[in-house]
């Protein structure tokens, strides 16, 4: 969706803050989000991009001003809720009423490495990758409704293939819920005036990692 | 749960947002899905564990050793995983390496993505509006906000996570370090040049 998380290329946020010896945390709440979100994933309750396509679909000025926790956390309200995992009413009192669904698993105190380490996304590839490195390749104008992975400043612009990173879970189907629909994997590299125009910074070259979906042959 | 509301119902010197997270908490757990002790074991390992010094140990021996450092830039999953470390890496971990040419800076315009696993939790301003939205278009803009000054002919690139890979930055090694070891090399690696915002310390910084 052509949200306000896709923030590449927009002025007017102003300089970049650095906080020196900056917490893990700064209250500890974030730590229980954090912690939660990774339980519940672990769980099987929804797959990362649920959980960012639930926080695009935050209201632009509800996303602007929430902490990246905040975030977090109305987003895993909102998969909670619409998953059916939890209702409405419960999540505002701050109880169940209702027995569970089944999960997949459950994380405790013996198994919980497991959901420190990031899962592969590798999967069996349904067709021969269409792009090889040296490709030139153009960036689909396309604009879905719901989540896709493919930023908005990349968007018909002209690139070079880079990388082939093999077959991987496609964000855009995962996060509808239309499963894995794997797709090969690209890092595409453009020019800074390919992107910005001919005032840019002739030094800068940008890549994505775009899915084969995202592109066409140029 | 009885507690909390009744701090709540007096004013509470809890947040709304503290009240919102345990709230969510208890019918999570209350519904069988979460165990909160497992909760307190992620949270410690995250404050205690995993943080930019498991980087730092990859880069002090690609450094040291060219072998090691070839191996990271052909597969950097494979070459960490081999390094026994204390949070194991995933699959999609790609080194990219500063040359005198070319300067390379990692952001993730949609969201937060960053190589958790050797560099722990991304720091607010990676998460944040304004980098998120100039280091695609005005990366030297941006290493001037961390005080970062590159040569005019040096070329920049800018990777954008916008999938499951995560890219780590090999910094150049600092020049006056001949002979180090791989424990000294290490305290010259900041977070910062990691991601590409930075570069390493100077030898004198550290002396």
């Amino acid at each position: 969706m052509d949200g306000i998380h896709d923030m590449g290329g927009m002025d007017g946020f102003g300089k970049v803050v650095a906080e020196p010896n900056e917490p893990p945390f700064h209250e500890a709440w974030e730590g229980r989000v954090l912690a939660l979100q990774r339980a519940m994933s672990y769980a099987g309750a929804w797959q990362i991009d649920m959980s960012r396509s639930a926080q695009e679909r935050l209201p632009p000025q509800v996303y602007l001003t929430a902490s990246y926790y905040q975030r977090w956390e109305l987003a895993m309200e909102r998969n909670v809720i619409e998953r059916g995992l939890a209702d409405a009413d419960e999540v505002a009192a701050g109880h169940a009423k209702h027995a569970g669904k089944p999960l997949k698993r459950k994380l405790t105190t013996d198994n919980f490495t497991d959901s420190m380490t990031r899962g592969s996304f590798y999967r069996q590839a349904q067709a021969p990758a269409r792009f090889k490195p040296g490709d030139r390749v153009r960036a689909r104008n396309i604009h879905p409704a719901t989540h896709t992975r493919l930023p908005r400043y990349a968007r018909g612009r002209l690139g070079v293939v880079e990388l082939v990173h093999g077959c991987h879970a496609f964000p855009d189907a995962v996060a509808t819920d239309k499963g894995d629909s794997p797709q090969w994997l690209y890092t595409v590299v453009f020019e800074g005036r390919e992107l910005w125009g001919p005032d840019a910074d002739t030094t800068l070259k940008v890549s994505i990692d775009a899915f084969e979906p995202y592109l066409e042959p140029a | 749960m009885a507690t909390y509301r009744h701090q709540h119902e007096h004013g509470s010197e809890l947040s709304e947002m503290q009240l919102r997270v345990r709230a969510l908490e208890t019918v999570l757990m209350e519904k069988g899905y979460i165990d909160p002790a497992a909760l307190d074991r992620i949270i410690e390992a995250y404050e205690t564990k995993v943080g930019p010094h498991n980087g730092a140990r990859v880069v002090a021996r690609a450094w040291s050793n060219t072998v090691f450092k070839q191996a990271l830039l052909d597969d950097a999953s494979k070459a960490v995983r081999g390094m026994g470390h204390e949070s194991r890496v995933g699959d999609h971990l790609v080194a990219v390496e500063n040359t005198p040419q070319v300067h390379n800076m990692v952001v993730c315009t949609l969201c937060s993505c960053y190589p958790w696993e050797v560099l722990g939790l991304p720091p607010v301003w990676y998460k944040s509006a304004p980098y998120r939205s100039r280091a695609v278009k005005d990366p030297r803009g941006v290493l001037a906000d961390f005080g970062v000054k590159l040569p005019k002919e040096t070329q920049i690139r800018v990777w954008d996570s916008t999938a499951e890979t995560r890219f780590l930055v090999l910094p150049m090694r600092p020049q006056g370090t001949e002979g180090w070891s791989e424990e000294r090399l290490a305290q010259l690696v900041t977070r910062d040049c990691m991601i590409g915002t930075g570069l390493p310390k100077k030898p004198e910084e550290i002396a």
